[in-house]
């Protein structure tokens, strides 16, 4: 599998627009899969998230190292590929002919907030009384942040918890994909939630007036939703009680270890202008987080077909092209340079909406990886895709 | 078929696929296809930052309606406007005398307690509201941009968990309405848009079976998006073609024409093989919209795919009644 047409500037790592070569650039991305001990891989749905996280863990054990990838919704066939047909939650090794170890699972979200009730729980019963909750249930599965919350807790615990050099983690293919920066908080804000307290801290003087209005209120809710709905609710924050602040601990070493110099950020996108303006939007919020980006890496993108090249530059070369294309038409020529002032277009309007992202990852490599052939659905397909990734390596 | 009758088939169309391939531009094009015959559409969006206000150099949209594509002569306006659960939640409690309480609810964040309390209900308020639009008769058609799927079989099947979850009330009441708007087929249709490349095949294959299997809701036409139109002449080889032409190629001319048409003719064959690979799992028509070169999306370029649509739809078999 090798990608279409390489054609002159795509996929080499150095993308005419993407800003000026920067000597070693590769290198950047072969270090970081050497030496690090985390790598987040982050972006929108639809941009190869996934098989990016797949290809920098194929490396890592490549490189000798002990790694896993922890997934969270892969395309069936890679999910085959990697053993993950079956949702176990648990790391399962992949067989291959490389000095290290690939480990690959699937995020089970569920399971690991069970993990972490368990853990925090200050006996069996607690645990016990708080999994059987319908409304712990519903949170654990569709409380919006949870999956992003879990898949860094998850990281966090194969960090602490077992010997692997390296943990690559894809993060959720949500528009929200960030959202576990605010974890912490969204978490502790919902379970501190004043409704609630008030409701389980009955014995308090000063809360007692406030309790009848939220008594009250509750009671309209319940009128609404269902009377079964809030008593569960009210049931799960008691059993709740003590666990807060284990919950709160926890999710500060968490960001702990996302803002650590071992661990890095890995911005993944597509040309297309959507997908790069979310990309800018991950790159400010991790920003704001105090998190930098340490790659951009920006999959199917299409040759340059001339652009930015040759004679004259680059900005009027697709309107150059189109122009004789009119001159020429009704020829078979005509037509081969209609056809090649289409793609021109579509390559300079790539190289600027790259170019306009570069300058917000600073001087993090920016790596292009061309339109490959077929979708990447195995083991060789990954290792083709670590021919981009890793070029300087390879080569 | 003729397309004001397709159009007709139902009011209310949900336009769904998976992220990145190009689901709220096609919405956009449904609904000014439907317009350009003269039907007066509504575009409704439920998660905000859509790239659909800015298509039409809009600045975002807002709980009230916006008209977002004027219709020229004999066609009808694409208006479009957001539905979120908060403000459709304010809304269904002071409709039905509660607004006494909405404000607070809303307010105190108590809406994300109880919502996850019945998840499912920030949908089935989002799909409330929908159903009230279609209930009445705001526009010929409602185009509903869905969530990204898998979120889009979650968002779709939300009022039949409900239904377990809230067994009395007016919440039960509007599961019960909003199931009944999904499972009638002359009401409701759900419309999925895929590129021809094999996982968002595979995706679109999967999320087809879904739909129908545990929504039970009626599936329209899949649309295929992104295909590359046919060029003839791209088998020549630049340098005959241009000894034909009488033309001198400059340097590097020769193997870029080479290059693009090569890259083409391959991306075309790969394309149809995903489409009929589509064709042969997914027993559905198609209708194809063609890939964009043109370096921004604007009210053209939706016209064109808009365009497109209206040619496929010419082409359709007539629709089993």
């Amino acid at each position: 599998m090798t990608g279409a047409n390489g054609v002159t500037g795509a996929g080499r790592g150095r993308g005419a627009a993407a800003g000026p070569s920067v000597p070693g650039e590769l290198a950047g991305l072969a270090a970081l899969t050497a030496e690090r001990r985390t790598i987040v891989c982050c972006g929108s749905g639809g941009v190869g998230k996934t098989t990016t996280a797949a290809v920098v863990a194929l490396e890592g054990a490549r490189l000798g190292r002990k790694t896993v990838v922890v997934t969270i919704d892969p395309a069936k066939r890679l999910a085959d590929a990697l053993g993950l047909a079956g949702l176990t939650g648990e790391p399962s090794r992949i067989d291959g002919d490389w000095p290290g170890e690939l480990w690959a699972m699937m995020l089970d979200t569920k399971s690991t907030f069970d993990a972490l009730v368990r853990k925090h729980a200050t006996s069996d019963e607690q645990s016990e009384r708080i999994l059987g909750n319908r409304f712990y249930r519903n949170i654990s599965e569709a409380l919006s942040g949870t999956q992003e919350y879990m898949a860094m807790e998850k990281l966090y615990e194969l960090h602490e918890d077992t010997d692997f050099d390296l943990v690559v983690v894809d993060t959720p293919p949500t528009r929200h994909a960030l959202d576990f920066l605010d974890a912490p908080r969204r978490l502790s804000r919902f379970l501190e939630h004043r409704l609630f307290r008030v409701l389980v801290s009955p014995r308090s003087g000063i809360v007692k007036a406030v309790n009848v209005a939220a008594q009250t209120f509750l009671r309209t809710v319940s009128r609404v939703i269902g009377g079964d709905v809030i008593d569960d609710a009210i049931a799960f924050f008691q059993a709740f009680e003590g666990m807060e602040e284990g919950f709160r601990e926890r999710a500060v070493r968490v960001n702990e270890l996302l803002a650590a110099p071992s661990t890095a950020f890995l911005l993944v996108a597509s040309p297309r202008r959507d997908t790069l303006d979310e990309a800018r939007y991950f790159a400010d919020r991790l920003a704001e987080a105090g998190i930098a980006v340490e790659g951009l890496i920006v999959n199917r993108v299409h040759p340059s077909f001339g652009v930015g090249v040759g004679e004259g530059g680059s900005g009027g070369l697709p309107e150059a092209t189109r122009a004789r294309a009119v001159t020429l038409e009704g020829t078979d020529l005509g037509r081969l340079y209609e056809n090649l002032a289409d793609f021109q277009t579509v390559a300079s309007r790539e190289r600027e909406h790259l170019a306009g992202l570069a300058g917000a990852v600073a001087s993090a490599p920016v790596v292009l990886v061309p339109f490959l052939e077929t979708d990447v659905h195995d083991l060789d397909g990954l290792a083709a895709v670590a021919g981009y990734l890793f070029a300087a390596d390879a080569g | 078929m003729d397309p004001g009758r397709f159009f007709a088939a139902s009011r209310l169309v949900i336009v769904a696929g998976k992220g990145g391939v190009g689901k709220t531009t096609v919405s956009a094009a449904l609904a000014r296809a439907a317009a350009l015959v003269g039907l007066s559409t509504l575009v409704v969006e439920v998660e905000g930052r859509s790239g659909l206000p800015a298509m039409f150099g809009r600045a975002e949209l807002g709980y009230d309606e916006i008209v977002l594509s004027p219709g020229g002569v004999g066609e009808a306006d694409v208006r479009a406007r957001t539905v979120t659960p908060d403000e459709a939640l304010l809304e269904y409690l002071r409709d039905h005398g509660l607004s006494r309480i909405s404000k607070r609810l809303v307010s105190s964040g108590a809406l994300d307690v109880v919502a996850t309390a019945a998840p499912g209900i920030k949908d089935i308020l989002l799909l409330g509201k929908v159903k009230q639009l279609e209930r009445s008769e705001t526009a010929d058609l409602i185009v509903l941009d869905a969530p990204a799927a898998g979120h889009a079989i979650t968002f779709l099947q939300s009022a039949r968990g409900l239904l377990d979850a809230v067994r009395v009330g007016p919440i039960n009441a509007q599961a019960r309405d909003v199931l009944d708007l999904l499972e009638d087929h002359q009401r409701c249709q759900v419309v999925l848009v895929t590129i021809p490349e094999e996982t968002p095949v595979n995706e679109a294959v999967e999320t087809a079976f879904s739909l129908e299997d545990r929504v039970g809701v009626s599936l329209g036409p899949i649309v295929v998006n992104g295909v590359h139109p046919d060029i003839d002449g791209l088998d020549v080889d630049p340098a005959d073609a241009a000894r034909a032409a009488g033309v001198r190629l400059r340097d590097g001319e020769e193997a870029a024409l080479r290059a693009a048409a090569d890259f083409r003719r391959h991306r075309r064959d790969l394309q149809r093989e995903q489409i009929a690979r589509l064709g042969d799992q997914l027993p559905l028509p198609q209708l194809w919209t063609p890939f964009l070169f043109t370096a921004a999306l604007g009210p053209a370029e939706v016209d064109v795919l808009a365009r497109a649509l209206l040619d496929g739809i010419g082409v359709l078999a007539e629709l089993p009644t």
